[in-house]
């Protein structure tokens, strides 16, 4: 129990050392834009299909689903601004968010920790350079910035599915169906949604690094620090969007 | 340009024999009951080929990671160019590792650069005013060095282990080092391609005149490239002197390494 508790500590006081070191590098120069824009494009740009199917899926699913329900009380019209509010408030923030921890936690995390294991890191900083400015601090902030681009994304496919899912059973033209969506939504469904989705890409990011920048020696470690990113990722994303979701409840709706 | 600095170097140590490396009394454990070094003493000076020996497990690439701070040591003076790297700080470290190349057990080529890239990585950062031409110049002079300018687009995937060592080799020396740390050079290579980086390492160290460290425990790579040799031990220098010298030692351990 005793040895538990330590590692417990042990390992906040890691994770807390490896974010604090974060914010002091990031503000040093020199800045590597070059890799930062790259990460942008294999986190951002590569990640658009994965993300454009399950956006469209869940729209669509979203929308069959809930027609029975609201036909019953004659509330049909309603569909799409419920579609879009649940899409944009809470469905898929969390459901890309997850998709991101799965496919850029795990990538970062395999990625670092073979090059930690390979020695490759150790190689950088021999050559005196910074690995942890170059690998940590340029996929974090690639990560912080396209995860709530990507939900942005995925919120317009996904109302897009909708619209899809509405014209299986009836005839909507696409038109209304877009001015019944924006007439629904408000300032305060878009902000709350949007900020929430920085804290989601800045821990998936940290953490896929945090994985494989400290992974132990041993291919072994590879897999471990791509499966432990996954899963630590995945439930932070769940423990913030409580978290946002109570200070939303607080502060935005009356 | 380089012929310059190889006469200024050799000055200076002609000047001062100072050792560029020198350790006094390193001690490293990883946690409880598994000390790794117990005290070792040795220096490298300027021009030298210094090979430790040890069998495995016996602390040699610790110590060479303990030379460059990639290992804190827990116990003893490291002192790199007269300086004592224990109490430096970052920026402080950093200038005294870029005038060391480390060439890594398993050559740790960046997976995700071509062989140009992973020679130009260091270079750009390092030399901030060199102008597009002369990286290249550098990186295709340092690949002729190695004899593999025609791998210069591959990937690291697409080469061979022998041929793996030698772009790290190249890249080792792109930014001209005054020391070179050589890890396992020869591990997992066959005889050929073995005896070929071991000429490699004399030719470089002939041409550059660097000082070079050289952890094996390939007999055949000692004798062709160590000017001293020195044995590892249960985490202490046990046995010093050149390979002729070791050859004849009456020490049953020492003897092993010859049989």
């Amino acid at each position: 129990m005793e040895t538990y508790l330590k590692k417990i500590f042990n390992d906040a006081g890691d994770v807390t050392f490896f974010t604090g070191r974060f914010f002091k590098e990031i503000l040093k120069p020199p800045f590597e834009i070059k890799e930062f824009f790259r990460q942008c494009y294999l986190i951002g740009y590569r990640s658009l299909p994965l993300v454009t199917i399950t956006g469209f899926i869940m729209g669509l699913v979203l929308t069959l689903q809930s027609r029975p329900t609201l036909a019953e009380f004659g509330a049909e019209s309603w569909l799409p601004g419920m579609v879009a509010l649940s899409l944009i408030r809470e469905i898929a923030p969390v459901i890309t968010a997850l998709i991101c921890a799965g496919k850029i936690a795990s990538g970062i995390g395999a990625e670092l920790g073979s090059m930690k294991v390979s020695e490759q890191i150790d190689a950088m900083e021999v050559s005196a350079m910074n690995p942890y400015k170059y690998l940590v601090v340029t996929r974090i902030m690639a990560c912080t910035l396209m995860v709530p681009l990507l939900v942005v994304f995925a919120d317009g496919i996904g109302i897009l599915g909708g619209y899809a899912g509405i014209n299986i059973h009836s005839d909507v033209n696409l038109f209304r169906y877009f001015s019944q969506v924006l007439s629904s939504i408000d300032f305060l469904d878009i902000f709350p949604a949007t900020i929430k989705t920085f804290f989601f890409g800045f821990f998936i990011g940290l953490i896929g690094c945090y994985k494989g920048f400290t992974a132990a020696n041993g291919t072994e470690s590879v897999g471990k620090a791509a499966n432990s990113a996954v899963v630590a990722a995945s439930l932070t994303i769940f423990i913030i969007d409580m978290l946002a979701v109570q200070v939303t409840d607080l502060f935005f709706i009356k | 340009m380089l012929q310059e600095e190889i006469n200024i170097r050799e000055k200076i140590v002609a000047e001062n024999n100072i050792p560029v490396i020198s350790i006094k009394g390193l001690y490293k454990s990883f946690g409880k009951d598994n000390d790794i070094l117990k005290g070792v003493d040795l220096y490298v000076n300027e021009g030298e080929n210094l090979v430790v020996l040890g069998k495995s497990g016996s602390g040699k690439s610790v110590t060479i990671k303990c030379m460059v701070g990639l290992v804190v040591a827990d116990e003893g003076e490291i002192k790199v160019f007269g300086t004592s790297i224990s109490n430096l700080n970052n920026t402080e470290l950093n200038a005294i590792r870029i005038r060391i190349g480390f060439l890594f057990q398993n050559s740790a080529l960046y997976d995700s650069m071509s062989v140009r890239q992973n020679l130009e990585f260091p270079l750009k950062r390092h030399t901030k005013k060199l102008s597009a031409a002369a990286i290249d110049t550098t990186v295709m002079e340092a690949l002729e060095n190695v004899g593999l300018v025609e791998a210069i687009d591959k990937m690291p995937a697409e080469l061979s282990g022998g041929m793996r060592k030698r772009v790290g080799l190249a890249r080792t020396l792109i930014l001209q080092p005054e020391v070179i740390l050589y890890d396992e050079p020869t591990t997992g290579l066959d005889t050929i391609t073995s005896r070929e980086i071991s000429e490699l390492i004399l030719t470089i160290q002939k041409k550059y005149k660097t000082a070079s460290v050289i952890i094996t425990h390939d007999m055949a790579c000692a004798k062709l490239t160590g000017d001293r040799i020195m044995i590892l031990k249960d985490g202490v220098i046990h046995a010093e002197g050149s390979y002729a010298e070791l050859e004849k030692n009456d020490d049953e351990w020492v003897r092993s390494f010859f049989i």
